[in-house]
C-alpha cells in the first residue's frame, strides 16, 4: 500500500525523469519555416539533441498538376511544367517537349536544339547558384549568397531578354522554340559567360573549403550507395555517393552527345559532397555552353508545326532528362485526341526527399536543416 | 486483365519488337527467359521494353528483376497508375545503371477492388509512390507498412486522380 502511494506522489510532481533516462520530445518544424525551402513539415522525435525519428509531411503545395494536364491541350501543358520545379523552368519544359516529340517522331531544328541546351545549362547554373546560396545560409554563411544571387540575377536578365519572363518562361514549343529569338542571342550569352564564371568562382572560393563550412557539412547526413539506389536518389545526390551516372551521358537526349564534359562525383555521400558535386557541375555546364556557342548553326528555330493544334498518335512514351535536382521522367499516355490521357511526372525531388526519414535518424538536431538543405528540394515538384 | 495471362506467338512479338535496337532486344529476351514461369506479354512503351504480368505476380517479378545477376534493376524510377475507366494499370519503370537497361513492367488491376502487392520490400522508393497512388486512385497495395495519405489532407473524400472525379468542383475543407 505504501508503495502505491509513493508512486502516485511521484506522478503528481510531474514526470521528472531519472538522470540518464531517455526522454522523447516532439518537435514540429514547418510547414512555415525558413529553412524547409517551401511549405514542408517535418515532425521530429528528439531525445535531447538527438533525432530518434523524423516524419516528413508533404502535400501542402499539391495542385493536382498531373490531373490538370488531362484537361489541357498539349501546348498548354508547357505552362504547367514550368510550375513544377520553379527554379529550373527550362529543364522542365525541355523534358515535356521531348516526350511529345518522341511520341510524334518530330525533328527539332538544329539551331533550336542548341538554344535549348544553352538555356537549360544556364538554368542549371542558376539553380545550383541558388543551392549554394541557401546551403551557405543554412550553415550560417551570409556573404556567399550575395555573390550567388548576383550571378543568378545575370542569368535571369538574359532569360528575360530571350523569353520575356524571369521565371515561368513558357518558351519552348513542341518541335522547337518560340519563334522570337533575339538577333544578338549569341552575343548576349558570350558576354554573360566570363561574368558568370567569376560569380561561380567567387562563391566557390568563399564557401566550399571554408573551415567552418567543412566542419558543419563533412561526414554529416551520410547515405550509403545501396541506400541511395534503394530510395531512388538521382542527380547530384546519387553522384555524391560516388556513382558516375548522368542521363546526359548514359542515354544522351537532345544533342548532349556532341559535347565534351565530365561527371563530377563525390566520395562519401555526405552533405559536403552533395555541395561539391553541384559546384563542379556549374563549371561543367559552362564548358557545355562554350562548346554549344562554338558549334551553333544559323537557321530556323521555330517548330515545323507552327501554331497548329496537335494530336499525337495513340501510344505511350517515357522520356527522361537530367534536371539540376536529378532525373526527371515523363510518362505520357496519348489516346489520339488533343489532350493527353495521362501525364505522370517522376519528379527528382520527390524521391530524394523520401530518403529524409532514413537520413535524419540518429542525426543531431543542429544538422537537420543542413541535411534537408543539401537535398536541394523544390516543393513545387514534390507535391505537384 | 484478361489478356495479361496469354503469351503472344513468337512471330507476332518479333514484329512488335522490330523497332528495338539489338542491345535492347537481347536484354528483353534475357528478361523474358528469366520470367518464363510468369508468362509475360512482351511489348514496347515508346522505346522502352515492356512486360505485362498478372497483378498477383508483381512482387515476385520485381524481386527477381532486382536480384537476378545480369539484370539487377537497382532503381525503381517511376510507379505510375493510369485510369482506363474499366481497369487501372500500374506501371513500374525500372532501371539498372547501365545504358539501354530500362524496363517497364505493367499490370492491370480491376476497377472495383483495385489491389496489387506492395513492392516496398524490394525498393524503398516505392513507399511514397504507392502512398500517392493510394491517395489519388484508391489502389491498395497489400503489404505496404502504412498507406496513410501523402498528398491529400486527412479526411479528403474521393480519389482525385480518377477520370470520374469532377474537375471543377470545390470541397469544403
Amino acid at each position: 500500500m505504501g508503495e502505491l502511494v509513493s508512486q502516485e506522489t511521484a506522478g503528481s510532481v510531474g514526470d521528472v525523469p531519472e538522470r540518464g533516462e531517455p526522454v522523447e520530445m516532439l518537435l514540429n518544424m514547418g510547414p512555415q519555416h525558413p529553412s524547409t525551402h517551401g511549405v514542408f513539415r517535418l515532425v521530429l522525435w528528439v531525445d535531447g539533441e538527438k533525432v530518434i525519428r523524423a516524419e516528413p509531411h508533404i502535400g501542402y503545395l499539391h495542385r493536382g498538376s498531373e490531373k490538370l494536364c488531362e484537361g489541357e491541350q498539349y501546348h498548354q501543358i508547357i505552362t504547367l511544367f514550368d510550375r513544377l520545379d520553379y527554379v529550373a523552368n527550362f529543364n522542365n519544359e525541355l523534358v515535356y517537349c521531348q516526350a511529345v516529340e518522341k511520341l510524334m517522331g518530330l525533328v527539332v531544328p538544329e539551331r533550336a536544339e542548341y538554344v535549348r541546351v544553352i538555356l537549360c545549362e544556364l538554368n542549371r547554373i542558376a539553380s545550383h547558384l541558388l543551392f549554394v546560396a541557401t546551403m551557405g545560409l543554412d550553415a550560417g554563411a551570409m556573404t556567399p549568397s550575395m555573390f550567388c544571387f548576383r550571378g543568378r540575377e545575370r542569368v535571369q536578365t538574359l532569360f528575360e531578354a530571350v523569353s520575356g519572363a524571369r521565371m515561368m518562361h513558357n518558351y519552348f514549343r513542341i518541335g522547337g522554340i518560340k519563334e522570337d529569338l533575339p538577333d544578338n542571342f549569341e552575343q548576349l550569352v558570350a558576354d554573360l559567360l566570363p561574368l558568370l564564371r567569376e560569380d561561380v568562382g567567387e562563391s566557390d572560393r568563399l564557401l566550399t573549403f571554408n573551415e567552418i563550412f567543412l566542419a558543419r557539412l563533412k561526414d554529416v547526413g551520410v547515405i550509403s550507395t545501396e541506400d541511395a539506389l534503394d530510395f531512388g536518389l538521382t542527380g547530384p545526390c546519387l553522384r555524391a555517393c560516388g556513382i558516375e551516372y548522368d542521363v546526359r551521358k548514359a542515354e544522351p537526349y537532345s544533342i548532349y552527345d556532341r559535347f565534351d564534359f565530365d561527371i563530377p562525383v563525390g566520395l562519401d555521400g555526405d552533405c559536403w559532397d552533395r555541395h561539391y558535386v553541384r559546384v563542379q557541375e556549374m563549371y561543367e555546364s559552362l564548358r557545355i555552353i562554350e562548346q554549344a556557342l562554338d558549334q551553333m548553326p544559323s537557321g530556323d528555330v521555330a517548330s515545323s508545326l507552327g501554331r497548329r493544334l496537335i494530336r499525337p498518335p495513340e501510344g505511350e512514351v517515357y522520356a527522361r532528362a537530367e534536371n539540376p535536382r536529378g532525373e526527371i521522367g515523363v510518362y505520357l499516355v496519348s489516346d489520339g485526341t488533343d489532350k493527353p490521357h495521362r501525364v505522370k511526372v517522376r519528379p527528382p525531388s520527390f524521391c530524394n526527399l523520401s530518403a529524409i526519414e532514413h537520413m535524419l535518424k540518429d542525426s543531431w538536431i543542429a544538422d537537420v536543416v543542413v541535411i534537408l538543405g543539401s537535398l536541394d528540394i523544390v516543393l513545387g515538384e514534390v507535391d505537384r | 486483365m484478361a489478356e495479361a495471362d496469354s503469351t503472344l506467338p513468337d512471330e507476332v512479338s518479333e514484329d512488335i519488337l522490330s523497332g528495338l535496337t539489338d542491345s535492347k532486344r537481347q536484354f528483353l529476351s534475357q528478361v523474358a527467359g528469366v520470367l518464363e514461369d510468369y508468362e509475360p506479354k512482351l511489348g514496347l512503351l515508346g522505346d522502352v521494353p515492356q512486360l505485362s504480368i498478372l497483378p498477383a505476380d508483381a512482387l515476385s517479378v520485381c524481386r527477381q528483376m532486382k536480384e537476378t545477376p545480369g539484370i539487377r534493376m537497382a532503381q525503381l524510377l517511376c510507379l505510375a497508375c493510369v485510369d482506363y475507366s474499366d481497369h487501372f494499370q500500374i506501371v513500374y519503370i525500372l532501371h539498372s545503371l547501365e545504358s539501354d537497361r530500362t524496363l517497364a513492367i505493367k499490370t492491370d488491376v480491376p476497377y472495383d477492388h483495385p489491389a496489387v502487392p506492395s513492392v516496398t520490400s524490394v525498393w524503398r522508393a516505392a513507399d511514397w509512390y504507392e502512398r500517392e497512388a493510394h491517395d489519388l486512385f484508391g489502389v491498395s497495395f497489400d503489404g505496404h507498412p502504412a498507406l496513410s495519405p501523402l498528398l491529400l489532407y486527412d479526411g479528403f473524400e474521393g480519389f482525385p486522380g480518377r477520370k470520374e472525379f469532377p474537375f471543377n468542383d470545390y470541397q469544403e475543407f
